[in-house]
């Protein structure tokens, strides 16, 4: 039997000892953490649009795609009226922070990429999947209407059915031509079931995955409005 | 004094380094005391994280390691850990090996931590790494523990790849991401350009938690068919 100073004593020097040699180790690799985290989020963003980019992004070294993305691409921050925030970069928004603030206080990053065909505007959204959040860039073309290209991601959507929004190419790839405005109204994407009626503003749905597909649609629809102020002031400036 | 010193250490030369002990602490769990399909430990994981070789593969290096080395330190503490508090002093040796392993995941290989997201933190509560320690590492010396943990995250491993390479085969045609069946160029065999394959289909009930609980159960029930040993007497 042990006595209780034993114990005490025993405790509190173990677990003192396994603290600072943790503490140690997350500061020591926090570098390393933020560096790939980075590069992963840069990633994600330019696959959205990697048709366009004439370079290879998966078999790419980090410190390219990090290069390739601070030479082409803008950064804007946005606040809830469409007002560029001044110096802000686009790039430390975080979604999900963001979207914890109350609707009028949020801010909207923005992606442009200057390519050889126009610039091409990169919408950030998020929302609801089946069981965790869903998330999502969306690439508008030159004319401010045109989707040219998306991608999407999620935290624990179901393989082989929720989780096709990301792993199986074809369905961003239905997002492809499709277009947010119509007549100068906005409309926004629909996922729909049951096949596509309006070409111009609805993909097809996943089978199995309904309540995924519209998630997808919900925040397409809650998501890109965000971006109207913004997207409204450009129009009028060209 | 010395006299006892030197019996001790005699005593000591008595077991070989590497003998039969050792080599049925290695290779026990492997087969007649396998984890998964024998004790029927860690399945919440072996579910999970099955899907693909790749996620599979790194899963079961951080078990391995964390096996291996939480029995070595809790052999090596073994004379000195307070009976009362043993559970909380395995725990935070397994809770601090576990965080070693995500924290340098995420440093260096950040998109498998995004894969694995939260079943890397889950080891911690994966019942063969403090069935061993309690079973195990409690009652033996540091050398022969260490090579359970390693015999037992290697029992782990093997049907977690198993389980993964059929999964991945059948589900996705690809085997560690090397593309072997299905319907475009990019595979190794195109189901579009030979005749006798163009009914073959991926199953999509490969890609979910179902199908690993089926394949476990089939392995099962081959063990139990082929090794006399686990034949239920009774």
């Amino acid at each position: 039997m042990y006595s209780n100073r034993y114990i005490t004593v025993y405790t509190v020097i173990m677990t003192l000892i396994v603290s600072v040699v943790l503490a140690f180790l997350v500061t020591g690799l926090k570098p390393y953490h933020d560096s790939s985290e980075a590069v992963f989020k840069k990633k994600d963003i330019m696959g959205a649009i990697a048709d366009q980019i004439p370079s290879d992004l998966k078999s790419m070294p980090d410190d390219q795609i990090l290069k390739l993305f601070s030479d082409n691409f803008d950064q804007v921050v946005l606040d809830a009226n469409g007002q560029q925030v001044e110096g802000a970069m686009a790039d430390k928004v975080d979604m999900a922070a963001e979207e914890k603030k109350p609707e009028s206080e949020r801010n909207y990053p923005l992606f442009v990429y200057k390519g050889d065909k126009g610039n091409i505007y990169l919408l950030s959204v998020r929302g609801n999947g089946l069981w965790d959040k869903i998330w999502g860039y969306i690439a508008i073309g030159d004319d401010l209407n045109t989707i040219v290209g998306a991608s999407f991601g999620h935290v624990a959507e179901t393989p082989g059915l929720g989780a096709e929004i990301k792993d199986n190419p074809n369905f961003p790839a239905q997002f492809r031509g499709k277009k947010i405005f119509q007549e100068g109204q906005y409309v926004s994407v629909a996922v729909v079931k049951g096949g596509v009626k309006n070409p111009d503003h609805q993909v097809d749905a996943i089978s199995g995955a309904t309540i995924t597909s519209v998630g997808v649609s919900d925040m397409l629809q809650k998501g890109l409005k965000a971006y109207l102020p913004y997207i409204e002031s450009l129009k009028t400036a060209n | 004094m010395a006299d006892a010193n030197v019996k001790a250490a005699a005593l000591e030369e008595k077991e070989p380094f590497f003998g039969k002990k050792e080599r049925k602490a290695l290779s026990d769990p492997l087969n007649d005391n396998n984890p998964i399909t024998v004790q029927v430990l860690g399945i919440c994981s072996a579910l999970a994280v099955t899907t693909m070789v790749k996620p599979a593969f790194i899963m079961a290096i951080s078990v391995t390691f964390v096996t291996a080395f939480s029995n070595l330190a809790i052999a090596l503490l073994r004379k000195g850990i307070p009976k009362q508090v043993r559970m909380i002093v395995q725990l935070v040796v397994i809770a601090f090996l576990v965080t070693v392993v995500e924290q340098v995941l995420k440093a260096f290989n950040y998109e498998i931590w995004k894969q694995l997201s939260v079943f890397i933190g889950l080891i911690i509560t994966n019942c063969i790494v403090m069935g061993r320690l309690e079973a195990y590492a409690m009652a033996n010396t540091p050398w022969r523990s260490f090579l359970d943990g390693i015999g037992n995250g290697a029992g782990y491993g093997i049907i977690l790849l198993a389980v993964a390479v059929i999964r991945e085969l059948f589900g996705r045609g690809s085997v560690a991401g090397f593309k072997i069946i299905g319907s475009t160029n990019e595979f190794l065999l195109n189901t579009t350009q030979i005749s006798w394959l163009g009914w073959y289909q991926n199953n999509g009930l490969m890609v979910l938690p179902a199908s690993a609980i089926f394949l476990i159960g089939i392995f099962i029930w081959l063990q139990r068919a082929s090794n006399k040993k686990l034949v239920d007497i009774s």
